[in-house]
């Protein structure tokens, strides 16, 4: 734990039948940092950041969450975790106070402090009122929120979110940006997304992946110094001759 | 953990309204058929009065009733299992519990422990009617006990049987249908001759029925309740990559 890396990934490797969708990424998280996955749909971000959180297993390679092995000490690595999915995993017959003490408990917060974590995180994702409402009853913004909730609630070394602020509107994709970076202070997050300008806002570094492979890895300031960073992104994932761009 | 998710597991099954009208249903099936077999009773009471060795009305109402509960538990607890696993990968929940700190025990024997004490209860319904035999007659309780327990452990047994369905599918109907044939078939076995017909769990919750617990019967239901627990963990421990 005394190590400022927090996640490190080595050469992982992923294949749906023939199909490699994740092919020798490699990435390093530091504490306190805001890393951004970046590439187009069907680049292989979901399935890279499924395998960082323990629901898919890498074909190879090897992930050390805290410096625990995440393939051999699963449970201490997976409690330094927390994870959005893609679809939020809720459960909608469930009510949001009983949803998040649920997720906290999975997580091993001990009974004494489920309270003021429960508060804290509701406060965080700005669901103080939503305590006592059904899940399934709440609109889709809420609902992500709750989803983000239940991946903070156990104040985790490491916040992994895909895709965050998709289905929110603009206000609430500002709130959740903020409390992404007030994350990054304490945490560190890894958040994927196709939107740049996410990126250039939140993230003090970027990875962009194509076609499974990572094609550029470094900080805001150098995706920026090719010039203007929108062009840039284009260039980069233009520069493979095979893919055909819509 | 297992605490945490066995309590979960019980509450959303309360939760569901589907739960209740399955529960009102059930108290529903059990009271005619308690009534029916009653009034059976009544009737030739005065012929098994002249008997010798008559049956009591313990044997002739609570143990028929017992084995309708079988029958019909046999039905309806793949229902409750496919919800366990399949339904939690169809709705994409599953994930929480597959990047949770837990182990594929835990899940398992969480799941299963929440849904025996589901199961427990409406076993624990049933009791209440056959112990209102009390009130009319001199009522056997150990029959009854023994009848109970037999009951218990069946559904005990399927519980763990379609747990371990549910674990090996991401489609709740497919889990269900499974788990349902394989309970059909298991049932049928009882029908056929000696070494295959030992495999059946009816034929050992018969013995229960009529009363006679014996040791051999139980270590069959533990030896099954087991082996599906460790396959359906077996499973789980799998689709996480390890071994």
């Amino acid at each position: 734990m005394t190590s400022s890396i927090t996640l490190s990934a080595q050469h992982l490797t992923r294949h749906h039948g023939k199909l490699c969708v994740v092919d020798d990424v490699s990435l390093e998280l530091r504490r306190g940092e805001v890393l951004g996955l970046l590439g187009h749909n069907g680049a292989g971000k979901s399935t890279t950041l499924q395998m960082l959180a323990g629901a898919l297993p890498p074909g190879s390679g090897h992930i050390d969450i805290c410096d625990f092995d995440l393939a051999r000490q699963a449970g201490l690595a997976k409690a330094c975790i927390g994870f959005l999915p893609e679809h939020p995993p809720l459960y909608r017959d469930m009510r949001v106070d009983d949803y998040l003490l649920f997720a906290a408990r999975l997580h091993h917060v001990p009974e004494k402090h489920l309270a003021e974590y429960l508060a804290l995180a509701k406060q965080r994702c700005g669901l103080s009122d939503c305590g006592q409402k059904l899940i399934g009853t709440l609109s889709k913004g809420y609902q992500q929120r709750t989803g983000i909730a239940q991946a903070i609630i156990h104040q985790p070394p490491v916040v992994i979110l895909d895709e965050p602020t998709v289905g929110l509107d603009p206000a609430q994709i500002r709130d959740i940006r903020a409390l992404i970076r007030a994350l990054g202070d304490s945490s560190s997050v890894i958040l994927s997304t196709h939107l740049l300008h996410e990126v250039e806002n939140i993230c003090d570094r970027a990875v962009i992946l194509q076609q499974g492979k990572v094609i550029f890895s470094g900080s805001i300031e150098e995706l920026r110094r090719h010039s203007d960073i929108e062009s840039s992104f284009i260039r980069l994932t233009a520069a493979q001759p095979e893919e055909i761009q819509p | 953990m297992k605490r945490t998710l066995a309590r979960k597991e019980f509450r959303s099954l309360f939760a569901a309204p589907s739960t209740w009208w399955m529960l009102a249903l059930l108290q529903l099936i059990f009271a005619w058929f308690f009534l029916a077999r009653l009034d059976d009773y009544l009737q030739v009471q005065a012929q098994l009065a002249q008997m010798g060795n008559a049956p009591g009305a313990t044997i002739s109402i609570a143990a028929p009733l017992s084995g309708v509960l079988a029958l019909v538990l046999m039905m309806l607890i793949p229902l409750f299992t496919m919800r366990l696993i399949a339904e939690e990968r169809r709705n994409q929940t599953w994930i929480l519990l597959a990047t949770a700190p837990l182990t594929a025990a835990d899940i398992v024997l969480g799941k299963y422990l929440g849904l025996l004490a589901a199961l427990t209860i409406i076993v624990a319904t049933c009791a209440l009617m056959m112990a209102a035999l009390a009130l009319g007659t001199h009522a056997d309780f150990g029959l009854i006990a023994s009848n109970l327990m037999g009951v218990w452990l069946l559904a005990a047994s399927y519980a763990a049987l379609g747990l371990y369905f549910s674990s090996l599918t991401r489609q709740p109907v497919a889990a269900a249908f499974g788990a349902l044939a394989v309970s059909f078939g298991l049932w049928l076995l009882e029908l056929s001759s000696a070494p295959l017909r030992a495999l059946s769990p009816n034929v050992h919750f018969q013995a229960l029925n009529m009363g006679l617990v014996s040791t051999a019967d139980l270590v069959y239901f533990a030896l099954f309740i087991t082996a599906f627990l460790l396959l359906a963990m077996r499973r789980i421990r799998r689709e996480r990559g390890g071994r």
